[in-house]
């Protein structure tokens, strides 16, 4: 630098140049280093790192969703199966003439005005290469129809994929589950990029969901080259999709769509259970949805539709439903009076009713003198409530609970409510209060606080059945082993076959239910669940009103081969709804011929088979709400369903109402009372341990206070 | 000279010591062009045989413009000046009239634009200026306010195209002109750090939206992966993933399957890199190398304060060009629109780079007459 900036001469200004030229010149070449030591940096030392992005950028794979594995009954027929799906796709960039191809496809796949202005939406908000679906789900005609046509119609693409299907539909809806694409949480849960693949389901419900990683499989793959703007350049490579495992139930398919069809127009459940294994062989819970239409995504309409249907066709209620078991705990409570010293052939004098203190429970009928075959067979409340009263409640609720009542099984799918077996020490902890003699009664005809699942019941009736400690299953030849030797002999078993025999095969509560197939005969019990406190028996116009409808059962009665429960919800008297299901079905097991022929007829008056009554009531719905049902989330909906049948499946109880005794006849049978309902007369005689005959004005259900 | 006796003389008089590396470097930036060519397979349409042609058409230019005394440089200096200043200040307002930002004037064969020429010009017309001041002025503001004037007039216009990778250029020419006539260095110091406080406002101020959004993604490309970000990010994968050797010629996938914006012009760099890898990247900064290095020469070794500026601040052009643009693609400098000179598409820039080298190769000429064989 200067210091004296007036003496510049040219020679000073040469010397400057000359200086500030190599500064120039350094300059240049210390940026000239520095380029090419950034381009070895980028080039060679972070190479691999680039050379990654680059291919990532290059090739584009495509996962081609695997096919899931078939869910198999025990014979091997499939109950969920894979079905190939046609399906008409458009490339929208490569459209050459969009209007009138999407006017052509129009044609051919027969697509309402509707469908075909959702098409245009669809396309113009593509993003060009991501494929446009047009249908899927046609038929062979229509897939023909389009694919002869294809040089005609560029930018449009056939496929063949595989769309779940199961065969019996609405059947096998609640133990199988259904499909469908994988949620956001799912796909957070499991960051499988296979789960946000087009046309990939994952189970979503029942077995379909608790066996989704077996039947999932493999994806096959395709590798792409595709430029920045996605066209596809040329295929790679690509590798076959590895199908998912099949499983193979202890379910007879047969069996499992004759239960659930025969259920007709009922809100019911049929379990049927192999008394030689423990397999289940039918689980059926009706109505219920038909999962092939589950599998492309539920319609709006079609969620309102099963979503204002007040038999609550998203529930399981085999596994799910709880109600009063009644009766059908007869057969158990023998079992446990005879364990504690009662003699089957001991008489109790019914005489219409028991009295306990100052309050008086009545039976529905005045049967005389009873034994313990004929209270069972004809469900004499009176002599359970004497006999319970004297071995004490307390010896009765641990034989239920080992009988299967109240407990949870291993079993996949929905998971199981257990429902309640009461006692003193539940009572305290649930409601804080003492246990009464009242409950004992209540609960020792399966009444009042006592709540299982039809599941249970169907357990209970085969380990009765087969005097073995069975234990339920699904799995095909993975049943399990028998839990320990039941601690009943075969003599106490006999009484109690005996009772069960003569109530279908005697003068019992289900003789109308009588089967003889060659000789088969089946053994039951009847049962009939109050839902409410303060109704009259009957005939009530209220549906929710209703008693609920329960038959255990099995047969052949020499040689128990299978065991059942049906459970029809406010289906009145057990041996009026539960029954002749129950008769079904077993007659189906023996004589599927005869079976079919009763269930056919049936079917006429109801409308079809479930399928074609869900479809005809989705018409229905169509027709009156058009496209102004709400937006749902299925997955949602689902356990919404869940929870308010939780709520409605609460056990009917009320603390200041005692429970009705439950009454199985219908009201034509004979009855001493004019009235119905239990009575509390004011003051009474008190006959220690005898009951007395009810008096016969009955003012209130409410009991008064001694 | 060792090429023998055969050569006839008018031959042998051209400067072949930069005409050999720069054709090199010519029919390399054709290959380069040919592979990036939207053509499968590469061809020499659309741009490789445009590119050749360019380079010969200029290189004739050039050769002409060579044999031009220093007089009539010094007689020119102004005038073209004056007509670039004009034409630039028509451009602004036919883009006016045109509704955009209009940068070109359309010649028929070519498009020209007036500020790619100002480049030159500038330097052209500052060596004149310090050529005719007096030293002893050069230290006062007699020497400083007219050169900053000269300078600022084209800057603003070019700036307000908006051009700022060309300002840029311009303004580099000049002050490197301005700094090896002797100005004190203090100015420079002062200006610096004026600069440096100024920078900020005026970035936040004076720049564009999309001016500034490139330099924010500049200092973090990831940030902004579909954007601007996505220029610089897919130059580094192409040149990253060419490594030492490169993929070989036509097997770019970065340029083939157009995730390299700008292939063939501003990223050709890129392109080139991914094909023949950091072997061919240091082929080209060797011919840059000796390309600048032989201007450099020029000035050091004229002997009149003209030629010396006027040859400096050439190779300062190309040099700005240069480093620039290879700056830009290895994500070391933000995204401007500066071409790489003799490889990049594009008959203005060649236009521009030749006339460098034709005026490089006049002052050789003034400095030592006859062939530069010899």
């Amino acid at each position: 630098m200067k210091s004296d900036s007036r003496h510049v001469s040219s020679g000073t200004l040469q010397n400057s140049f000359d200086r500030r030229s190599v500064v120039i010149g350094a300059l240049q070449g210390g940026v000239g280093v520095l380029l090419a030591a950034r381009l070895g940096w980028i080039a060679v030392l972070q190479t691999e790192k680039y050379k990654l992005q680059a291919e990532s950028n290059r090739v584009n794979l495509t996962l081609v969703p695997p096919r899931r594995g078939w869910i198999l009954d025990r014979n091997g027929a499939p109950m969920a199966s894979n079905k190939t799906d046609f399906r008409v796709d458009i490339i929208p960039e490569r459209l050459v003439d969009p209007e009138a191809t999407i006017t052509t496809l129009g044609g051919l796949l027969q697509l309402t005005a509707i469908q075909v202005q959702d098409l245009k939406d669809k396309i113009d908000k593509s993003h060009g290469f991501q494929p446009v679906e047009v249908g899927s789900g046609l038929t062979a005609e229509a897939y023909a129809a389009v694919s002869i046509r294809l040089p005609n119609l560029p930018g449009v693409i056939t496929q063949r994929g595989f769309s779940r299907f199961y065969p019996t539909g609405p059947s096998v809806a609640h133990l199988i589950g259904y499909v469908g694409p994988a949620s956001a949480e799912e796909y957070e849960a499991e960051k499988n990029p296979l789960l946000v693949t087009p046309g990939f389901k994952t189970g979503k419900d029942g077995l379909e969901k608790a066996f989704d990683k077996q039947l999932r499989g493999e994806p096959g793959a395709r590798r792409v080259e595709v430029t920045a703007s996605g066209k596809i350049v040329r295929d790679l490579d690509s590798r076959e999709d590895v199908p998912g495992k099949p499983i193979k139930l202890t379910i007879d398919g047969a069996l499992q769509d004759y239960a659930a069809r025969r259920i007709g127009l009922e809100s019911g459940t049929v379990v049927v259970i192999d008394c030689l294994t423990g397999g289940i062989l039918a689980l059926t819970s009706m109505p219920a949805f038909d999962p092939n239409g589950f599998v492309d995504g539920i319609g709006r309409l079609e969620w309102k539709m099963l979503n204002e249907d007040d038999h609550i066709p998203l529930l399981n209620k085999a596994f799910r439903g709880l109600y009063p078991p009644g009766s059908t705990m007869k057969p158990m409570a023998s079992l446990a009076l005879q364990q504690h010293g009662v003699s089957p052939d001991e008489r109790v004098v019914c005489p219409g009713g028991y009295r306990l203190g100052s309050r008086f429970f009545r039976c529905d009928a005045v049967h005389g003198a009873m034994d313990m075959r004929s209270a069972i067979e004809h469900s004499c409340n009176t002599y359970f409530w004497s006999m319970a009263h004297r071995v004490g409640y307390d010896a009765i609720a641990p034989v239920a609970k080992l009988l299967g009542l109240g407990q949870k099984f291993d079993l996949p799918g929905a998971a199981q409510r257990y429902g309640t077996i009461p006692d003193a020490e539940w009572k305290m902890r649930r409601y804080k209060q003492q246990w009464s003699a009242a409950d004992s009664l209540n609960a020792s005809i399966g009444q009042g606080y006592v709540s299982v699942s039809p599941l249970q019941l169907a357990v209970m009736t085969s380990r009765i059945a087969s005097g073995r400690n069975l234990q339920p299953s699904l799995l095909f030849g993975h049943e399990k082993p028998p839990g320990p030797a039941l601690p009943f002999t075969p003599e106490q078993f006999a009484v109690t076959h005996d009772g069960m025999f003569r109530v279908v095969n005697g003068s019992g509560t289900g003789a109308g239910s009588r089967i003889d197939i060659g000789g088969i005969k089946m053994a039951g019990k009847t049962g009939t669940a109050q839902v409410r406190a303060l109704t009259s028996r009957g005939h009530v116009s209220d549906w929710k009103s209703r008693d609920h409808s329960l038959f255990v059962c099995y047969a052949p009665t020499d040689g128990p081969r299978y065991a059942m429960s049906v459970v029809v919800e406010h289906g009145t008297f057990g041996a009026r709804a539960a029954a002749p299901i129950a008769k079904d079905v077993m007659t189906f097991l023996f004589d599927p011929a005869k079976a079919w022929e009763v269930l056919l007829e049936l079917e006429k008056g109801w409308g079809g088979t479930p399928s074609e009554r869900l479809a005809a009531k989705y018409r229905a719905y169509s027709a009156a709400y058009g496209t102004s049902a709400p937006k749902v989330e299925v997955d949602d909906a689902v356990e919404a369903a869940d929870a308010s049948a939780d709520k409605q499946n609460a056990p009917v109880v009320d603390d200041t109402v005692p429970q009705r005794p439950e009454n199985d006849a219908p009201p034509t049978m004979p009855s001493t009372s004019p009235s119905p309902s239990v009575s509390a007369s004011p003051a009474p005689p008190k006959p220690a341990a005898s009951p007395a005959v009810a008096p016969a004005s009955v003012t209130s259900l409410t009991p008064v206070p001694r | 000279m060792a090429l023998g006796l055969s050569i006839p003389e008018p031959v042998a008089r051209q400067p072949w010591r930069i005409i050999l590396p720069l054709t090199a470097l010519v029919l390399f930036g054709t290959a380069v062009l040919y592979s990036a060519s939207p053509i499968p397979g590469g061809s020499m349409r659309p741009w490789a045989m445009m590119h050749l042609i360019h380079y010969v058409a200029f290189l004739a230019m050039a050769l002409v413009v060579a044999r031009f005394p220093r007089e009539w440089f010094k007689l020119a200096a102004y005038p073209v000046y004056g007509t670039l200043l004009l034409l630039l200040v028509l451009v602004e307002m036919l883009g006016k009239i045109g509704g955009g930002s209009q940068r070109w004037l359309n010649l028929g064969f070519m498009t020209l634009q007036p500020s790619e020429l100002m480049k030159p010009a500038i330097v052209l017309v500052l060596a004149t200026f310090f050529d005719a001041l007096p030293p002893a002025l050069t230290a006062s503001w007699r020497g400083l306010v007219p050169a900053a004037a000269l300078l600022a007039v084209p800057a603003f216009f070019v700036l307000i195209q908006p051009d700022l990778g060309t300002m840029l250029a311009i303004c580099f020419g000049a002050v490197v002109v301005i700094f090896l006539s002797g100005l004190p260095l203090r100015w420079f110091i002062g200006a610096g750090a004026a600069a440096a406080i100024a920078a900020p406002i005026a970035f936040f101020t004076l720049l564009h939206d999309y001016q500034r959004k490139r330099v924010t993604i500049f200092l973090d490309p990831e940030s902004d992966p579909l954007g601007s970000g996505y220029h610089i990010t897919q130059s580094k994968i192409a040149i990253g993933s060419g490594g030492f050797f490169g993929k070989g010629f036509g097997n770019g996938s970065q340029s083939h399957l157009d995730y390299l914006p700008e292939s063939h012009t501003d990223f050709v760099f890129a392109t080139m890199s991914e094909e023949w890898g950091m072997l061919g990247g240091l082929f080209v900064l060797l011919v840059f190398a000796v390309i600048l290095r032989w201007g450099m020469n020029i000035a050091r070794s004229s002997n009149d304060r003209f030629s010396q500026l006027l040859a400096a601040g050439m190779t300062a052009t190309i040099f700005f060009y240069m480093a620039i643009n290879l700056m830009m693609v290895m994500g070391l400098a933000p995204v401007v629109g500066i071409p790489l000179p003799f490889i990049s598409h594009g008959g203005s820039s060649m236009l521009t780079n030749m006339i460098c080298i034709g005026t490089l190769m006049a002052v050789e000429r003034w400095r030592k007459p006859g062939g530069n064989l010899s």
